[in-house]
């Protein structure tokens, strides 16, 4: 790892490199009275003066919809045309926050448990990080609860952490972030001894994994979920801007001798989602559809995928429209 | 407010209902409140603040159990709360509807007909943003209304949670959960999600009384509201109906006379 300095006008020079070096650049605009990803050209559609986007960069490496493949019946034989890594472009994910590359790990780990998943592995391969430290933070946000900081390099390929002048401490991370430097050497610069800590936002930590961890081993049949749950509408909202919610469905669709398969988000909170044909539901209520999401995030993948579930984003919180307040919630389970 | 407290503290301490819905301070505006016992009633709050409609959570068995139970309502619950009456999902001896009055006084409905004369003092007008957005949008041509639509609908991930904050969308199976046939393609498209929404929207024509719930919960910005807001305003003279109350002659789309004077439907 290396660090540089990069100046307000090296980094625009770099920004145009980064675009005309042909890659899909994705960074956070503003439109419509909202701030998300979105494919972007010039520097100056980029947002500036907000605290997160609305909804995650997983989009990005978890498509909604996805084709796994494709097929044709023609006279007795099926023709299959299978998803090809190679039609998926290089791609640079820009101003990305730590959360959000936090959040490639747990997405990662869920698609790889037990076989790799050829097309989120491809979308990984094509895909750079670049992330700018949190100087801001609101009350939803709370990274450092959950192993992050805003300052937290997990998943970057660069790190920007923006400076009073415009430039940057340019933290180079991995041959990736090496590749994009290259791209225009001359404008990192040799740093200049600015103390990164000191441009971070103070988020002290609002409880410990290892406590709520320890509650949830036994609160399977516990109460609270049925108390937390209960203003819990069962829409996806939480599921869909999460940065490492990774439910999915497969679906068909036919037309004539020819197909598609597809894969699309989908959300645990959802009741259909654990619907059997039978008509028998394992999760008939809200509140047993809540705990699964709590479980899974803070329990069941930090003992089977040694990773937390939840990078502390905050956008769950933000979205729902009930005020299903993750932090709260967690906080109140682990003072239990 | 220490009424409407002691009220539900009275209330829930007599045994005269088992729960009461009602709203309490969150972490970012009020947010519902489900008061089962006496102590909780000291969380409850209700100001002009208080406009989730929590009528959606008055047809969920599991959540209100067989006793009866109380909603303390804003104009907008109340609103709801009539129309699901009409539709027979509601009865009077299960339910008790609180209000607290622009006077500030607390009010109680014990019957439907005292909520529909309550009721019928409000006027429904579109707020600030309703007229700001529905003028811009009544000022298109056709064309510019659909790709105005289309790119508000591309935004939609289908979390539904549109579908989820509406009272009266309070059946226990959606058309977007019927799979044999599979009627509206489940992953989000632009085709897609158009399909959803005017699924949506033609469901409601005729019913929705403009709480404007499911605009508020869209997580991505989607003003859906206006779509059944506008379709109630545009269906109001047609039909004889008062903006924002329950059709006591049926529901447009969902009923027919055989006297009617349109012969399409003969």
């Amino acid at each position: 790892m290396e660090t540089k300095y990069i100046s307000q006008g090296g980094m625009a020079q770099w920004f145009e490199s980064i675009i005309a070096s042909g890659k899909r650049v994705y960074a956070p605009v503003n439109s419509r009275g909202q701030v998300d990803f979105k494919l972007v050209k010039n520097l100056s559609e980029v947002a500036d003066d907000y605290i997160q986007t609305t909804q995650s960069i997983k989009a990005s490496v978890y498509p909604k919809a996805e084709v796994l493949f494709t097929y044709e019946k023609d006279h007795g034989k099926v023709n299959l045309s299978d998803f090809d890594p190679e039609t998926i472009p290089e791609t640079v994910l820009w101003k990305v926050h730590p959360c959000d590359a936090a959040g490639f790990k747990p997405l990662s780990a869920i698609f790889n448990w037990d076989s790799a998943d050829k097309l989120h592995n491809a979308h990984l391969v094509k895909t750079s990080v670049i992330s700018f430290s949190c100087a801001k933070a609101d009350q939803s946000c709370f990274c450092t609860s959950v192993n992050g900081s805003p300052g937290n390099t997990a998943g970057s390929d660069i790190q920007l952490t923006v400076l009073p002048d415009g430039g940057a401490i340019a933290e180079i991370l991995t041959p990736k972030g090496e590749a994009l430097v290259a791209l225009l050497p001359p404008v990192f610069e040799a740093e200049r001894g600015d103390k990164k800590e000191q441009y971070l936002v103070d988020l002290p930590a609002r409880f410990s994994l290892e406590e709520v961890n320890a509650k949830l081993n036994k609160a399977f049949n516990s109460t609270v979920w049925k108390e937390q749950s209960e203003r819990c509408i069962g829409c996806g909202a939480c599921a869909f801007v999460c940065p490492t919610c990774a439910c999915f469905d497969i679906q068909e669709d036919v037309h004539g001798s020819k197909g598609r398969r597809i894969r699309c988000w989908d959300a645990c909170g959802f009741a259909l989602f654990t619907l059997h044909t039978s008509g028998h539901n394992p999760r008939e209520h809200q509140s047993q559809r809540w705990r699964q999401r709590i479980l899974h995030k803070f329990s069941y993948m930090p003992d089977r995928l040694s990773v937390v579930g939840c990078t502390g984003c905050g956008r769950c919180s933000r979205a729902c429209p009930v005020d299903m307040n993750i932090l709260e919630h967690i906080t109140s389970i682990a003072k239990q | 407010m220490k009424k409407l407290r002691d009220r539900v503290a009275a209330l829930l301490d007599e045994g005269a209902v088992s729960l009461v819905i009602g709203y309490e301070e969150g972490t970012k505006r009020p947010r519902p409140l489900f008061c089962r016992n006496s102590e909780s009633s000291g969380k409850l709050i209700f100001d002009s603040r208080c406009f989730h409609n929590l009528a959606v959570y008055v047809t969920k068995k599991e959540l209100v159990g067989k006793e009866r139970f109380a909603v303390t309502a804003p104009i907008s619950t109340l609103r709801s709360i009539l129309q699901l009456y009409v539709e027979n999902q509601l009865s009077e001896e299960k339910l008790l509807v609180l209000t607290v009055d622009l006077n500030g006084e607390l009010r109680e409905f014990v019957t439907f007909e005292e909520i529909s004369a309550y009721v019928a003092q409000f006027e429904m007008k579109r707020g600030e943003r309703e007229q700001e957005i529905l003028s811009k949008i009544e000022g298109m041509t056709r064309e510019e209304r659909w790709k105005f639509w289309m790119g508000e609908m591309s935004h939609c991930f289908k979390c539904y949670a549109c579908r989820s904050a509406c009272p009266l969308c309070y059946c226990t199976k959606c058309v977007v959960e019927v799979n044999r046939p599979q009627w509206i393609n489940p992953w989000p498209s632009p085709i897609s999600n158009m399909e959803w929404h005017v699924n949506r929207a033609m469901h409601m024509v005729g019913r929705c009384t403009a709480c404007g719930a499911c605009g508020d919960a869209c997580p991505v910005g989607i003003p859906i509201d206006l779509i059944t807001r506008k379709m109630m305003e545009d269906l109001a003279p047609e039909f004889g109906y008062i903006p924002g109350q329950p059709a006591k002659q049926g529901n447009a789309l969902s009923s027919w006379k055989l006297d009617d004077r349109e012969q399409f439907i003969r």
